[in-house]
């Protein structure tokens, strides 16, 4: 199953909810201001950034390099802060 | 076996807690949860408290687990993890399950006030379960009122800064002395700057629980950007900065013996921690260096306390 039943007889008895991590259906990227993006060539390949985000948007690619997930990011900024490259900038949504 | 591990490219990718919960940007909960779910391995169940992370991660029809998760009050997380632990036990007794292990996440209001009790009553039982108080000094979710773990001077909405009191004016509670006090295995204190660390604490209390050595407390520094009002991306920032001020001890007690895990040999003064958040601003005027000149007396003795009690063979 891989979204909720419309109907309120279909749903489970107890308030219980029997599908695991449901919560990736809420895209909390539209709560950020402020968006990280990644210079590659400052990458150390450390993983800080993957450890730290509260969201899971840093994404960890197969050679241990990483990414942003913007659907999920909520622009905190922590990921910029414990950089110690400063490899990842804070850059203001909806133009410069 | 859970492995214990020297860099953080040794932590899977696999993640147990989802993107998409409710928590403020900057949160400090979820690094520790992401890690304690991955270290602590073979099934397990999570028993959670009322607080930020119960509310926030579970905003129905969703939820941002993918382990069995049960609710709880305040004041009974550690109640009910006893009578999961009980259950399970027979279970496997009669009908051959699995080992199932325990993790209990309660927030500093329901383990330092309201919860005290039930997780006294467990530790003393003995129950084989993971505690972990994940602390933000205050009650976040309900609006930043005080708790027992609230430090003094930290300005909250019931203890708020001004002409007749400077912030809270009472100290924080030690609880891990609490806990101690009752003579369990294995606690520590971990925290979200140092996550090798906190990965290899879990990882230890995995092989407990998995040899039957039981109960193990965790106490977490849990930075909230909004209850503290700082700015969201210092939250992983002001972690450190607790640990090189020595205002948060990173120690553990395996069996009595107690370990440092970071020497903090020269501390930053705690004037740099202080001046990062909203809730100690009114510390740096010079009517309040009293507080000031008590945080310090109150780290010092704290520190020097510890270094005498690593000394020993054994605490208990």
């Amino acid at each position: 199953m891989d979204r909720w039943p419309s109907k309120w007889m279909d749903l489970p008895i107890g308030g219980v909810i029997n599908i695991p991590g449901t919560s990736t259906w809420v895209k909390t990227g539209t709560w950020r201001s402020h968006r990280p993006v990644v210079d590659l060539d400052k990458c150390i390949k450390c993983l800080m950034c993957w450890v730290s985000c509260p969201d899971n948007s840093i994404i960890r690619l197969d050679d241990d390099y990483v990414d942003v997930d913007y659907t999920y990011c909520k622009g905190c900024g922590i990921c910029a802060n414990v950089c110690p490259t400063k490899a990842i900038d804070m850059i203001e949504e909806g133009g410069r | 076996m859970a492995r214990q591990i020297r860099r953080l490219s040794e932590i899977p990718r696999e993640e147990l807690f989802v993107s998409g919960h409710g928590l403020c940007a900057g949160c400090g909960i979820p690094p520790m949860v992401k890690i304690a779910l991955k270290a602590v391995d073979g099934p397990k169940v999570v028993v959670n408290a009322t607080g930020c992370l119960e509310v926030a991660t579970t905003l129905y029809p969703h939820t941002a687990w993918r382990v069995p998760w049960v609710h709880n009050a305040f004041e009974n997380a550690a109640a009910t993890a006893s009578g999961i632990e009980a259950a399970l036990k027979a279970l496997r007794r009669k009908k051959n399950w699995k080992n199932y292990k325990i993790i209990v996440f309660g927030g500093d209001g329901g383990t330092f006030d309201i919860g005290l009790q039930s997780l006294s009553g467990a530790l003393e039982r003995g129950h084989k379960f993971i505690y972990v108080c994940y602390d933000n000094e205050a009650y976040m979710n309900t609006g930043i009122q005080r708790s027992g773990a609230t430090p003094v001077g930290a300005a909250t909405t019931t203890s708020p800064a001004g002409s007749v009191i400077p912030g809270k004016p009472e100290n924080k509670k030690n609880l891990m002395d609490i806990v101690l006090a009752h003579r369990i295995p294995y606690a520590a204190t971990i925290n979200a700057a140092y996550p090798v660390d906190m990965w290899n604490k879990f990882a230890k209390a995995s092989d407990y629980l998995e040899k039957g050595i039981g109960p193990i407390f965790f106490h977490y520094y849990s930075p909230c950007p909004v209850g503290w009002r700082m700015d969201s991306s210092l939250s992983i920032e002001i972690s450190r900065l607790a640990v090189q001020t020595r205002l948060w001890l990173l120690y553990e007690v395996d069996h009595g013996k107690i370990k440092i895990n970071v020497m903090v040999r020269k501390p930053k003064p705690i004037e740099e921690y202080l001046k990062l958040q909203g809730r100690f601003r009114h510390l740096l005027q010079p009517e309040n260096s009293h507080i000031v000149e008590r945080l310090k007396r109150y780290i010092e003795n704290n520190w020097n306390r510890l270094l005498k009690l690593a000394e020993l063979d054994s605490i208990y």
